[in-house]
């Protein structure tokens, strides 16, 4: 099987900018859009030239949108809980998890459906998540304790 | 929905300004034209007259996936070539980023880069230069493969008799900036 080839980020930017700011318009206003627009790009591009494969980059890209969303959301007023945007975003994997990840923390969840709703490897899930590999192993592995642990008191 | 023109071009200049892409492009006006110019972590990659959509993807096979349209990448030479079509310039102070061409290719260009402004020479003169008397129509592949004309100056090469020959970029440019530099025979 052959991996999907990487686009050149040009193309990949074309073909996702106006769905990202269509979540963060959602998520945090048009205000304080703008300025996450841009930090979802620059993270993407920070990680893009260490991709290994070009499969699931919207969800990918739009994970990293949720993630600066809630960091925005946290940097302004820490209380403050992010909208949740539900499944208009379209993230398929998302909507098919969700009984089982609904109630985990937003970075474990993020984990856990990149890792088994995406296949995403720990390097791809850390760029998403603005954290080393390392730390995104630790947030998939402790989500998914985290959701046998419930099962298993429901 | 659509990206502000500001918020598109905040984020092209961060990106560039943090040094996060692997090639920059943009156009650049010319009184011959508009150029397509690339400019990779290694230097001037690719100058065109006729830019195909593949060519980003070329770039982005040589020089890495972060390709990225970038006004900010092409300061330096947009600034050169200025200088050199207001008669400012006669020789540019660029890197060249020639990676994965082959030793003929890059000799002949070596050859190329010293013809100097406002001069002209033949195929067969640069076939000489670089050992290979025999090699004119080889030299004349070269020139037609040039990825970055004008400052890898293949419009001073003529044929023999002073024909001007042919040009990548159309015989009108080749011309236009022959005339430029006082050299057309």
């Amino acid at each position: 099987m052959h991996a999907v080839a990487i686009p050149p980020f040009e193309r990949f930017y074309e073909e996702h900018r106006a769905e990202v700011m269509r979540l963060l318009r959602r998520s945090l206003g048009r205000e304080r859009a703008d300025d996450a627009f841009q930090e979802t790009f620059l993270r993407a591009l920070q990680a893009y030239g260490r991709l290994d494969h070009g499969e699931h980059l919207r969800a990918w890209v739009l994970t990293i949108a949720r993630n600066v969303a809630i960091d925005t959301v946290r940097r302004a007023k820490p209380t403050e809980e992010l909208v949740e945007t539900g499944g208009e975003d379209g993230l398929a994997a998302y909507e098919e998890l969700a009984p089982l990840t609904d109630g985990l923390p937003p970075k474990e969840r993020a984990a856990v459906v990149l890792r088994y709703g995406y296949d995403l490897s720990y390097d791809q899930i850390a760029s998403a998540l603005g954290s080393s590999a390392d730390a995104a192993r630790q947030a998939t592995s402790t989500g998914v304790r985290r959701m046998r642990k419930r099962r298993t008191l429901r | 929905m659509t990206i502000s023109q500001d918020v598109d071009r905040r984020f092209r200049e961060a990106a560039a300004d943090l040094g996060l892409i692997d090639v920059g492009y943009d156009v650049v006006e010319s009184p011959i034209g508009p150029l397509f110019v690339a400019v990779s972590t290694k230097g001037l990659a690719q100058l065109s007259f006729h830019p195909e959509e593949r060519d980003i993807e070329r770039l982005a096979a040589f020089a890495g996936p972060r390709v990225l349209r970038s006004s900010r990448s092409v300061d330096d030479v947009r600034r050169e070539l200025d200088e050199y079509f207001e008669q400012r310039r006669r020789a540019f102070d660029l890197t060249l980023d020639l990676r994965g061409l082959p030793p003929f290719t890059l000799s002949v260009l070596g050859a190329l880069a010293k013809v100097p402004f406002g001069e002209t020479t033949t195929y067969k003169t640069l076939a000489e230069r670089v050992g290979r008397p025999r090699a004119a129509r080889a030299v004349g592949t070269v020139m037609n493969r040039n990825r970055i004309p004008i400052i890898l100056p293949c419009h001073r090469v003529v044929g023999s008799t002073g024909d001007l020959v042919g040009y990548g970029g159309g015989l009108d440019k080749k011309a236009a900036l022959l005339e430029l530099e006082g050299a057309l025979p």
